[in-house]
């Protein structure tokens, strides 16, 4: 399939990241590399298969309906940004 | 593992690993190392040991953790610029049931960042250096910790393996890595990257070694609802009985280098003097499974990064008068072009329009590997195959080709996918010295007999 330029900078906006130039060009290539490597999963008649999303033998786990106890403090997560105030993470205008 | 006593203390073991680090510093290994913190901890320990007190089977046993596993030493970058200053208040529940034991992390390792690639060269902080040949790449994206235990710096190193991360650095360095079953251990506090596929395992010098630290760290945890029970402690019905070993026909063509192949005979031919048995497999489905796998992960990899965003920990662009460009210069100044790409693949495979010819389609195409596996399994115990298709290759041979990239992956992955276990196993040398291993798997819960199988390979050395 063909990747427009257009296709790039939506995928990017997707991703909330934005691309110089050189990076248009160069993951635009990428991708449509990559793209045209996965699309060989066309050859495989997978009409009457179930897909599969994860491989955990998943079985109900029960406990009691406690809190745990928590491995990090309030403090503690707040210490982690440089922008803290008054117990709140600063940010830029909203809007 | 040698542990430390009263006359050899921690402290002295430490000391060691820490002047070796620095002495292989121009592999750039290490992306910190807990000089303090390491030699703090030893004190203790031999403090305990004076006092004739029980440590536990790592007692003063120096380590690498690679990057990616939270603890409260020194930050977890993941080698991800967008990590750059974190510090976590939270470690890691494989760390802790390491340190529990008495192991002494020395320093933390390179890996390509967020795990994303499979020669350590996406990393923010450099490539890290094979251990026999400079100018080659260590693998990845386990490489610092595979470089780590191959020059001897430590007698074991952590990792993690999404689709061949510690296998085929483990390959490209001759030692021993394995990636268990999927939920054998937690991932509590390691750095997501695809969920579905995800494990922790170890790099070791023996067979022995590894079985102590699967011993040690597998095991349900409440903070992990992905863990299965212990059933590695528990699985000790295996002995040196006669197995099958099954040979993929497939992978024995000319895109697999003259010398693994050879290695992989000569490995068969041993294990046939002993007695055990081959058998020719046929894995059709498995030609599909780096397709999927490149179209599975990216689209967890999407999900699992867009938590950040310079908000609550890590870098933060500086330069964004509203909070929407600070996500966006955060995110487009602190991933790597490797993350942009697959989180890129994530978001497209996802996208309406083409979920279903994509996403659905790779969930289909797992069910078939997954059922190609289970058939294999009735036909032989253990499948032995290459780990990758080549040795150890250049640096910026395949940086900038991301699909000859992945094509590395083409015999690591299906594992994953699958989530059975896969040990690397060292096979001797190649004419130039570099390390060939090749790869044992084996079906899901069967890590302790793959271990215990390894030695059968390993007593012509």
């Amino acid at each position: 399939m063909d990747i427009k330029r257009e296709d790039i900078l939506h995928l990017a906006e997707l991703s909330e990241f934005t691309l110089d130039e050189s990076e248009v060009d160069s993951l635009g290539r990428d991708l449509k590399d990559i793209i045209k490597y996965i699309s060989q999963l066309d050859e495989l008649d997978t009409s009457k298969i179930e897909p599969t999303y994860q491989v955990f033998e998943m079985e109900n786990v029960w406990r009691e309906d406690k809190i745990l106890e928590q491995d990090a403090t309030r403090e503690e997560l707040l210490a982690l940004t440089k922008h803290e105030k008054d117990n709140q993470i600063k940010v830029p205008k909203v809007l | 593992m040698k542990t430390a006593n009263k006359k050899v203390t921690a402290e002295r073991l430490v000391r060691d690993a820490l002047e070796k680090a620095k002495h292989f510093a121009d592999y750039n290994i290490f992306t910190f190392l807990n000089e303090d913190g390491a030699i703090r901890r030893a004190r203790e320990i031999d403090k305990r040991i004076a006092r004739g007190e029980k440590i536990g089977r790592l007692a003063g046993v120096p380590y690498a953790l690679k990057d990616n596993f939270l603890s409260p030493d020194g930050e977890t970058t993941a080698s991800a610029h967008i990590l750059e200053g974190f510090k976590s208040p939270i470690t890691a529940t494989a760390v802790a049931k390491l340190e529990a034991e008495g192991a002494i992390m020395i320093g933390r390792t390179n890996l390509d960042a967020f795990a994303h690639g499979s020669s350590t060269e996406n990393s923010y902080f450099g490539p890290t250096l094979n251990s026999v040949d400079k100018t080659r790449v260590a693998g990845g994206s386990s490489g610092g910790s595979a470089v780590a235990v191959a020059l001897d710096i430590v007698e074991f190193a952590t990792g993690t393996d999404t689709g061949g991360s510690i296998r085929q650095p483990a390959s490209f360095n001759g030692v021993y890595g394995l990636k268990p079953t999927y939920g054998c251990i937690s991932r509590y506090g390691v750095v997501a990257m695809a969920s579905s596929t995800d494990c922790i395992g170890f790099f070791t010098k023996t067979p022995d070694d590894m079985d102590l630290l699967m011993s040690i760290a597998s095991g349900q945890d409440a903070k992990d609802m992905t863990t299965l029970p212990d059933y590695y402690n528990d699985n000790t019905e295996f002995a040196h009985k006669k197995v099958r070993i099954g040979i993929i026909k497939d992978f024995d063509n000319d895109s697999v280098d003259k010398e693994i192949r050879a290695a992989l005979k000569t490995k068969c031919e041993l294990l046939k003097s002993k007695g055990h048995e081959i058998v020719e497999l046929e894995m059709p489905a498995l030609k599909y499974a780096l397709a999927a796998y490149y179209i599975i992960v990216p689209a967890e990899v999407a999900s699992n990064l867009s938590r950040y965003d310079g908000i609550r920990y890590g870098f933060r662009s500086d330069e964004s008068d509203v909070l929407d460009d600070l996500y966006f210069n955060t995110r487009s100044e602190g991933f790597m072009p490797e993350n942009k790409r697959r989180i890129m693949i994530g978001n497209f495979v996802l996208s309406s329009g083409f979920y279903d010819a994509y996403f659905l389609k790779a969930a289909k195409a797992r069910t078939l590997i997954i059922k190609e596996y289970e058939k294999a399994f009735k036909k032989c115990d253990f499948i032995l195959t290459p780990v990758s298709p080549n040795l150890a290759f250049r640096l910026g041979e395949k940086v900038n080709d991301p699909v000859s990239m992945y094509l590395e992956d083409v015999m690591s992955v299906p594992l994953n996918l699958a989530g059975v276990p896969g040990l690397t196993i060292p096979a001797g040398k190649a004419k130039s010295g570099l390390t060939v291993g090749i790869q044992m798997i084996g079906p899901r819960r069967s890590d302790k007999a793959l271990i215990e199988f390894s030695k059968e390979l390993s007593e012509d050395d």
